[in-house]
């Protein structure tokens, strides 16, 4: 623990601390360009300039340096302001200064600090550098000529993402920062460089000349687009939500957010469901709440009413809808749309135990049937700081692109039963060894297996289920899970079936029911649905979402449902009004009380607690392991509507030049 | 003037046969293995004794430079000798001559410094534009392992050690130490940022040194004729010989050995058949390479041509490239070249050189015309000293040196240029 003086004031840093770091600790803020945190250390913007004694008599690169005992550092000297100055005078002469028209202002690091630091007028009288375009594809509109070469792009793509796709060429003045040939940035989290980057250079494409920051409403949310729950901030104007960005959450996301959780949100307000509509004659029409509920009436469901959630959903409305089915007398729930039917009773069996924090310290790593990347892309930055610290990872299920090395065992479930020498050595004298079961290995059967595995230690558990819907976990808690899966349900023939956002089920064996839609977007589950009851987006109400290692999380309610869109949890209510039933609660807050009672692991937001894992049965796994996920960027209703996804989905996968040709 | 017996490249200029069997006539490969069976400790301290600077440029006590080595690996990992052949200073020519004339000094260094630093191999980082003189080093590395002088048991004495030698691309910066080991493990040449220092962590993460051509070269005759005999040559502190390489406006160019702390007068009499017209024809001297300021010519003619002798006219003996200026040298639109070419050479990772070069050069450009105004002299000089001490690396600084010493001693010339130009444009009105 070395102590240093900064600006006079003596104080202590902890061991391996940068002199910046010392700084910050010290409440001085050190303007910065090129350092981030969660990046390596580059040093070349020379903004963090301070006077350091002992050493040389001129400025040092805080950010670079590290705290040593008896150093006096000084922020605030006249040396220090004349070179900051000089620095930000550098960074200016060949920006163009474009701020009126650029997507970053109002944001924008250079801006900010030239407040501060720069000078008054400019001394520069020759003509300023011009940079060409660069193509970084549909999401990253990029503006070079206002790039201060902070790097901070090359080291994400390096580091974090692990795809060497954006590099510097050429040198000195002529140095651009370019993607390799200019082929358009592809990989889940490419968008991320839009956050990093201190100026305009690299703004966001769909939201281009959108707003300005100070123009939006900020509400915290929750990343619906997968299992991971990213922490996510909406901006919002009016009644459009404009954009997604990451909040910092070092348990979740860091502070990453994969481009589809991101970029989808365009597709918020595209084929929505803002009318009531009834099915007669084979034919979709527009009708009224009351038509609706009178139709839904006469099934008479009694107690053959099944409801099914979907992906997205929040765990007030899959409760209300239990509650309704409940008072009808059925327990008829799944959210398991594609017909899984893994056994429940121990939700320690199918969470991610380890955390997504804790998976980053495994040394070994068996994935069993999972396409990381494109189910869970955040979960993909931590194995790869895993192996990055040297853990070994095996990977059962067909190959993919890691961006770690990694061993591909077989493509067939039954590896799992005998895994070659090395694995089962590498597991058994791993400190911390990991298993990880993905959706197409808990499809193959394989979670018997996973479980006779060894891995957990003393404080470890490393047994996990990555899971790639947002509603899984909050489902499994609230009990939508029959014994035999969706096929028991379907078994019941049960006369209306309640569709929570349920898109991916196949609705040919539900062909005798009332199929009652209660979503937000006309997809699939609209198109087979008898009566659409239109709903709320995950955008549009509070809700409580759990993600895939068991974390329950909050998000708050940005904009209104558009239309005569309710949310989800009054339309429920309001059926049971027409059934004639009582559910116990008339507003959200009841709705929520009467929730945490029931599961009390609800009420508090953090990691809800599973006990023990389970004896491991006796299944045998087998079958070839298949993906369930096709299409990384049109994996639920609000991305399939998004004209973004849409473009990065045949662009980026399926090799359309539509990007260009179109404009 | 040094005595031809006191010469240590004694081939400089190609009179006889470069390969391996000439050199050992002249004394190379004699007995290495009793230099060697010296013991590492005993080699850096004869080198320490004897007062030897880097050649490079920078003048750091080389001894001093192998006792940061770790003597032990403590956890495993090799150390390196990187040697520095890639000489793209304007103004110096000084290894080449020895890699193309004497490469077996420099094998022969390489093995025995090696040892000493107990690296495991070095690796000659040839400039890329040195074609001839790569294909004559990689024949005297050939050479070198066939007769067993490198490799396992390297010349009879038990130590194995590699030498490699690795082509550079044709970028100035990478004969900055660290940006070289950079290129040499085949990333971008971009100077890393110290510290860590390559002693510490250097190629591949490993204890490096990185030395100078000459530096390594004179290491085995140090060795041999010893190090009171080496430090009998130039003023204390700074010691020995060294190839001293005259450019520019004397009658006759050339790269000559000599002792250090010999006066420029001497040097340009004795080796270059004086001034071209005469010393008073002399304008100034860039002293020790492109990167030095410039010494009017009043200052420098008696000058000891040494690290402290010319550090106290404010300029530096670099890698002593002498260039001399004439007066028929239009010595704005000399500096402004060498403003153009570190604009082309900086490597564009820090702001203050990336940003700095260029505009200095484009100032520069416009001096040269005079079509500045008469405070850009001013702005121009407080530009240097903006980037000068902010980089990462020295380009910075050596890019703004040159500017600083032409406004030192040439501010008069600069205001007249611009008065000039301004007279022509009210005549043209």
């Amino acid at each position: 623990m070395p102590k240093v003086t900064i600006d006079g004031e003596q104080i202590e840093v902890p061991d391996g601390a940068t002199v910046l770091q010392a700084c910050e600790l010290a409440g001085k803020e050190i303007p910065r360009f090129c350092y981030h945190e969660r990046l390596s250390i580059a040093g070349n913007c020379r903004m963090c300039l301070v006077e350091v004694k002992p050493g040389p008599p001129k400025p040092q690169a805080s950010c670079a340096l590290p705290a040593a005992e008896g150093q006096e550092i000084r922020t605030d000297s006249q040396m220090v302001k004349l070179a900051r100055e000089g620095v930000m005078e550098f960074l200016l002469i060949n920006h163009p200064l474009d701020c009126p028209i650029c997507d970053q202002g109002g944001e924008c690091d250079l801006q900010d600090q030239s407040v501060a630091y720069g000078r008054g007028g400019t001394r520069y009288y020759e003509n300023k550098r011009a940079v060409t375009e660069k193509y970084m594809g549909p999401l990253i509109k990029t503006v070079m000529t206002r790039c201060i070469h902070c790097t901070r792009c090359v080291r994400f793509s390096e580091e974090i993402a692990g795809v060497d796709e954006i590099g510097a060429l050429y040198r000195g003045e002529s140095m651009q920062i370019t993607t390799y040939l200019e082929k358009a940035a592809a990989h889940e989290l490419s968008a991320n460089v839009i956050d990093l980057c201190p100026v305009g250079a690299l703004t966001s494409r769909p939201y281009a000349f959108e707003a300005r920051p100070w123009e939006l409403k900020k509400t915290l949310s929750i990343d619906v687009s997968d299992a991971v729950g990213a922490n996510i901030r909406l901006d919002s104007r009016g009644r459009e939500v404009l954009r997604a960005l990451p909040r910092i959450n070092d348990d979740v996301n860091e502070e990453w957010l994969s481009d589809k959780g991101r970029y989808m949100v365009d597709g918020l307000t595209r084929r929505r469901l803002d009318k009531v509509w009834i099915r007669k004659g084979g034919k979709l029409q527009a009708a009224t709440w009351l038509d609706a509920f009178a139709a839904i009436k006469r099934a008479k469901p009694g107690a053959s009413i099944a409801a099914i959630a979907g992906d997205v959903v929040d765990c007030e409305t899959m409760f209300a809808a239990k509650t309704l089915l409940g008072a009808m007398g059925s327990t008829l729930l799944e959210g398991r749309q594609t017909g899984m039917s893994y056994p429940t009773g121990n939700l320690a069996a199918v969470n991610f135990n380890s955390t997504l924090a804790g998976i980053e310290t495994a040394d070994a790593i068996l994935i069993v049937g999972s396409h990381v990347r494109w189910e869970a892309p955040l979960v993909n930055v931590r194995l790869r700081k895993a192996v990055k610290r040297g853990a070994k990872v095996f990977v059962v299920g067909p190959h993919w692109e890691t961006t770690f090395p990694a061993e591909f065992l077989g493509d067939d479930a039954a590896v799992v039963h005998e895994l070659p020498g090395h694995v089962t050595e590498a597991l058994a004298k791993a400190e911390r060894p990991a298993v990880i079961v993905g959706g197409a290995g808990l499809a193959a059967g394989v979670l018997d297996a996973a479980l006779a595995l060894d891995v957990q230690r003393d404080g470890w558990n490393g047994f996990n289920v990555l899971h790639m819907a947002a509603s899984r976990m909050g489902g499994l808690m609230l009990g939508f899970a029959q014994k035999g899966g969706i096929a028991d349900i379907a078994r019941a023939e049960p006369k209306v079936v309640l569709a929570l956002g349920a898109d991916e089920v196949d609705w040919s064996q539900f062909a005798g029911s009332l199929k009652v839609y209660i979503g937000h977007h006309g997809d699939k589950g609209a198109h087979a649905a008898d009566i659409i009851l239109p709903a709320a987006a995950y955008s549009e109400k509070d809700g409580t979402y759990v993600n895939t290692e068991g974390r329950v999380q909050f998000a708050e309610k940005a904009v209104f449902a558009p239309g005569d869109a309710r949310e989800d949890w009054t339309i429920l209510r309001a059926l049971a009004d027409a059934f004639g039933v009582r559910v116990g609660f008339d507003s959200l807050a009841e709705l929520q009380a009467k929730m945490i009672s029931e599961v009390p692991a609800l009420g508090v937001e953090g990691l809800a607690s599973y006990g023990k894992l389970p004896k491991a049965g006796k299944t045998k796994a087998k079958g070839a392991i298949r993906y369930p996920i096709q299409d990384f960027y049109l994996t639920n209703p609000i991305a399939r509507a998004s004209v973004v996804m849409q473009r990065c989905s045949a662009e980026l996968l399926h090799g359309e030049d539509l990007a260009e040709a179109a404009e | 003037m040094l005595a031809d017996k006191d010469r240590i490249f004694t081939n400089v200029y190609g009179f006889q046969d470069w390969g391996l069997k000439a050199a050992q006539e002249r004394g190379d490969w004699d007995d290495t293995k009793a230099l060697i069976a010296r013991g590492q400790d005993s080699i850096i301290q004869e080198i320490k004794d004897s007062g030897l600077r880097g050649r490079g440029g920078a003048g750091f006590p080389t001894g001093m430079k192998w006792s940061f080595m770790p003597k032990e690996s403590k956890d495993g990992r090799p150390s390196f000798l990187v040697i520095n052949a890639d000489e793209s200073e304007p103004g110096s020519c000084k290894d080449r001559e020895i890699i193309r004339h004497d490469p077996h000094k420099l094998v022969e260094g390489a093995l025995v410094a090696g040892f000493a630093m107990r690296a495991r191999a070095a690796y000659i980082y040839i400039r890329g534009e040195f074609i001839r003189e790569a294909e004559t080093l990689f024949k005297a590395v050939a050479e070198a392992y066939d007769a067993g002088l490198l490799g396992k048991n390297a010349a009879g004495s038990g130590y194995d050690f590699d030498v490699f030698v690795h082509r550079g691309a044709g970028a100035y910066i990478c004969g900055e130490e660290t940006a070289m080991i950079e290129s040499l493990e085949g990333k971008k040449g971009q100077p890393r940022l110290k510290p860590p220092f390559p002693a510490g962590a250097g190629l591949y993460g490993c204890p490096t040194t990185v030395n100078n051509v000459e530096s390594i070269a004179v290491v085995p005759t140090i060795l041999r004729r010893g190090a009171s005999w080496f430090a009998s040559f130039g003023r204390e502190n700074n010691k020995g010989t060294k190839l001293f390489q005259i450019s520019g406006h004397v009658n006759r160019p050339c790269v000559v050995e000599e002792a250090m702390s010999i006066p420029f007068s001497e040097l340009i009499e004795k080796h270059c058949g004086g001034i071209r017209g005469g010393k008073d024809n002399l304008l100034a001297v860039i002293p020790g390479g492109s990167s030095v300021p410039l010494v009017p010519a009043e200052q420098i003619w008696d000058c000891p041509m040494d690290f402290d002798g010319l550090k106290e006219l404010g300029s530096g003996l670099g890698t002593a490239g002498v260039i001399v200026m004439d007066k028929s040298t239009d010595v704005v639109r000399a500096i402004s070249r060498i403003s153009y070419f570190y604009k082309h050479e900086s490597c564009g990772q820090c702001t203050p050189c990336r940003e700095g070069t260029g505009w200095m050069w484009r100032v520069m450009e416009r001096l040269r015309t005079g079509d500045a105004h008469i405070d850009e002299i001013d702005m121009l000089q407080q530009v240097t000293k903006q980037v000068e001490g902010h980089t990462i690396c020295a380009l910075g600084d050596a890019a703004a040196w040159p500017i600083q010493g032409l406004i030192k001693h040439f501010r008069p010339e600069l205001e007249r240029r611009i008065a000039e130009a301004g007279n022509l444009a009210e005549a043209a009105e």
